[in-house]
């Protein structure tokens, strides 16, 4: 238990602070968590739905709880149903296999939901949004199939980038 | 040259890429006995897909690739085509279990069937018709949401059990947490698994169907996307098959680079996973501290390689990209750095009774049905097998630049959670280990050169992934262009052992047993 305790007191508080300068993407981390909770004021939770990913973007939407982010200590989390959700956050050219659960999973999710869109593949931008299209298997990008509110594109976006992107959405709605 | 005295002629591929036989056959009673004669040495199937060759040739291939002592013999069986219909070949599930999804797989995409075992569709759930085949090259649809097939729900054909008290929890296919669609039928008697049926294919996109016509470039792009968290073992086996199809070798400084790559992707993901694997038995802490690692670690990929998962990184022909005198010595930094502490919470994972307690003897499976199930790679090396493509051993020498670093291979005999958990430890410090060696004894040089494509050509390439056993086998076509590209996930035998390692845990123990194999979904549904 002692060298446990040590090792959280040594490692301290990472989450990246605003009084540093010069510091990467520290200040805008924090002037984003300032933004989401001033407009939410609460809490604001998330389902996240792999529509067909290559699980690239769901290596950095788990990056977002890391203690550098620290999307959850600020009040955004991920929950297990869609029921508890107020925003679907989906990645992946949506396949045909996962076309009716991604419906099913929209359906799901109470009024007034948002949808955001994940990564090239699900915003069907850039090279890798041509990359697989449309095809036998694939309905193409994320908003042929349910209505998409924001799109964060990137491939796969850094968690800076999901975290604007999840911040553009809150503001628009 | 012939192995195990069956009468086939193999030659050896060309290049300095993984040692690879190549055959070609006629009957498929020949595929069968040499099988077995694989099976009866030890041997185990990697890999195994169709194609259509009616354009040239008026047949049907069939592609298997055997894992030896040596190395990897790639067999090929060529087969009539008959009109429209469905030709067959011998079954090989009987004698390697693994081989019955890829089987599966090969009928839904390329109309070319086992003639015995399991018939049930796999990729295929219910968006194409059964008769129409995606990777035949006279097979045209209608693409867009609303147009073309219609998309009809499906039903499976799950094995049921029986007996009282037993039932069936389903879960999926989109699970509770952030991670990658799948099914998983559970037959359970109170908390205790029965069985467990997995049901895969929701992210299949037509990866292979993509690939087929695509130029080098795409296609380079398409492998690094076929399971994200291993891009770089994809990138690097592609870019092998294609060097070895095309006559080509990458110049030293580019394999070294290659191979720097590799073990930073290792790294990144035994660090989230052993945090992943804390949090799921209630330690938070430890997931805590593994994801500041990652972060950091990934950081450092971002600046030294300009992505995050270094994407796109590694090229046929070379690497694009170098790193400088500065970026090696940061590296140097950072793995003596994380080194220290990946130590201490290793320790500290030791000594807690908590975790301890759920990982031991949690989801064992043995090294016998390792070999039965045709697995490779870190849950295999945790069974106590050694095994893997970048260590020597009597026979085989490891292709460059392993074959001068002297990998030890990490092994464990438990065959539980806890082994994969310390197989992943031993992991992290030897491949911090080469990573520093590397640094100190950057070959100079150019990190890329031309490569042209040879029409007609073929190639495999196999690298030793973080997962296991990652092999793309490659055609060019005549115009140049790839004709077939099939990328194998060594996921399709893991998933295999899953099934058997969650039986007589219990319910709540399977996020654990899970997360502690860490398969790939997109790998396998392509
Ligand atoms: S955007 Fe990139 S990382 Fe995300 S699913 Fe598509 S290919 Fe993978």
């Amino acid at each position: 238990m002692i060298p446990l305790l040590k090792k959280i007191l040594r490692t301290g508080v990472i989450t990246e602070p605003a009084v540093e300068v010069d510091i990467g993407p520290r200040q805008e981390i924090e002037r984003l968590n300032d933004e989401l909770l001033r407009i939410l004021g609460r809490a604001l939770t998330i389902r996240e739905v792999d529509a067909g990913s290559c699980n690239g973007c769901e290596l950095e939407i788990h990056a977002l709880n890391n203690a550098y982010y620290n999307l959850e200590g600020r009040g955004i989390k991920f929950v297990a149903s869609p029921r508890h959700a107020d925003m679907l956050l989906v990645t992946g050219p949506v396949t045909k296999n996962m076309e009716n659960a991604l419906r099913i999973a929209y359906d799901c999710t109470p009024d007034p939901k948002l949808v955001v869109a994940v990564g090239d593949c699900g915003c069907g931008c850039g090279e890798v949004g041509q990359l697989f299209g449309e095809n036998y298997a694939t309905c193409g990008p994320v908003d042929n199939v349910v209505a998409v509110d924001v799109r964060v594109p990137g491939c796969p976006p850094t968690p800076l980038a999901l975290m604007q992107g999840i911040l553009a959405a809150v503001r628009r709605a | 040259m012939l192995f195990y005295a069956e009468p086939i002629e193999f030659t050896p591929q060309a290049g300095c890429g993984a040692p690879v036989w190549l055959g070609q056959i006629a009957e498929g009673e020949d595929l069968l006995r040499f099988a077995i004669a694989v099976h009866g040495a030890g041997g185990r199937i990697a890999a195994l897909w169709g194609e259509d060759r009616r354009r040239e040739a008026e047949r049907f291939r069939l592609n298997c690739v055997f894992g030896i002592n040596q190395g990897h013999v790639w067999v090929a069986l060529d087969l009539p085509a008959q009109g429209d219909a469905c030709p067959s070949y011998p079954d090989l599930s009987g004698i390697f279990p693994a081989a019955s999804r890829m089987q599966r797989a090969t009928r839904d995409l390329v109309g070319i069937a086992s003639d015995g075992g399991d018939q049930r569709p796999w990729l295929r759930h219910g968006g194409w018709p059964a008769d129409w085949f995606p990777l035949r090259h006279d097979s045209v649809h209608e693409v867009g949401v609303g147009v073309g097939f219609p998309n009809l729900p499906s039903d499976y054909d799950f094995v049921q059990v029986g007996g009282e008290g037993a039932h069936e929890i389903p879960v999926g296919p989109i699970h509770a947490g952030i991670i990658e669609p799948g099914h998983f039928r559970f037959s359970v008697v109170g908390e205790r698994v029965l069985r467990l049926e997995e049901r895969l294919g929701y992210q299949h996109k037509g990866v292979e169907r993509r690939l087929a016509g695509a130029d080098f470039a795409t296609g380079t792009r398409l492998i690094g996307r076929v399971s994200g968290d291993a891009t770089c073992a994809y990138a690097w086996a592609y870019a092998m098959a294609l060097e070895a199809a095309c006559g080509v070798a990458p110049p030293p400084r580019a394999l070294v680079l290659r191979a720097f790559m590799l073990e930073r992707e290792r790294i990144a993901n035994h660090l989230g996973d052993l945090g992943a694997l804390g949090n799921d038995a209630a330690f938070a802490f430890g997931l805590t501290q593994f994801m500041r690692l990652k972060e950091d670690w990934l950081r450092l990929n971002a600046e030294l390689f300009g992505h995050r998962f270094m994407m796109d990184r590694i090229v046929p022909g070379g690497v694009a990209g170098d790193l400088d005198p500065t970026a090696l010595r940061r590296v140097v930094e950072q793995c003596e750095a994380i080194g220290r502490e990946v130590k201490a919470l290793r320790a500290l994972y030791d000594e807690h009774s908590g975790l301890q307690d759920r990982f031991l003897t949690t989801g064992a499976i043995t090294a016998e049905l390792a070999r039965e199930l045709s697995m490779t790679g870190m849950a295999a090396r945790a069974t106590g097998l050694i095994l893997g493509g970048r260590c020597y051993r009597q026979g085989y020498t490891p292709p460059p630049p392993y074959d001068r670093l002297g990998v030890r291979p990490a092994t464990d005999e438990r065959g539980d959670v806890a082994a994969r958990v310390a197989v992943r430890f031993d992991e992290i410090f030897e491949s911090l280990r080469l990573l520093k060696e590397m640094a100190v004894a950057m070959p100079e040089g150019d990190v890329r050169v031309e490569i042209a494509p040879v029409p007609g050509a073929t190639g495999l390439g196999v690298v030793e992934g973080w997962r296991g056993e990652v092999i793309v086998g490659a055609r060019i076509g005549p115009d140049g262009r790839l004709a077939r590209v099939h990328p194998h996930d060594p996921s399709w035998q893991a998933w295999l052992a899953l099934e058997h390692a969650v039986m007589n845990d219990i319910v709540p123990d399977f996020p654990l047993i899970n997360k502690s194999f860490n398969l790939s979904y997109s790998g396998v549904d392509l």
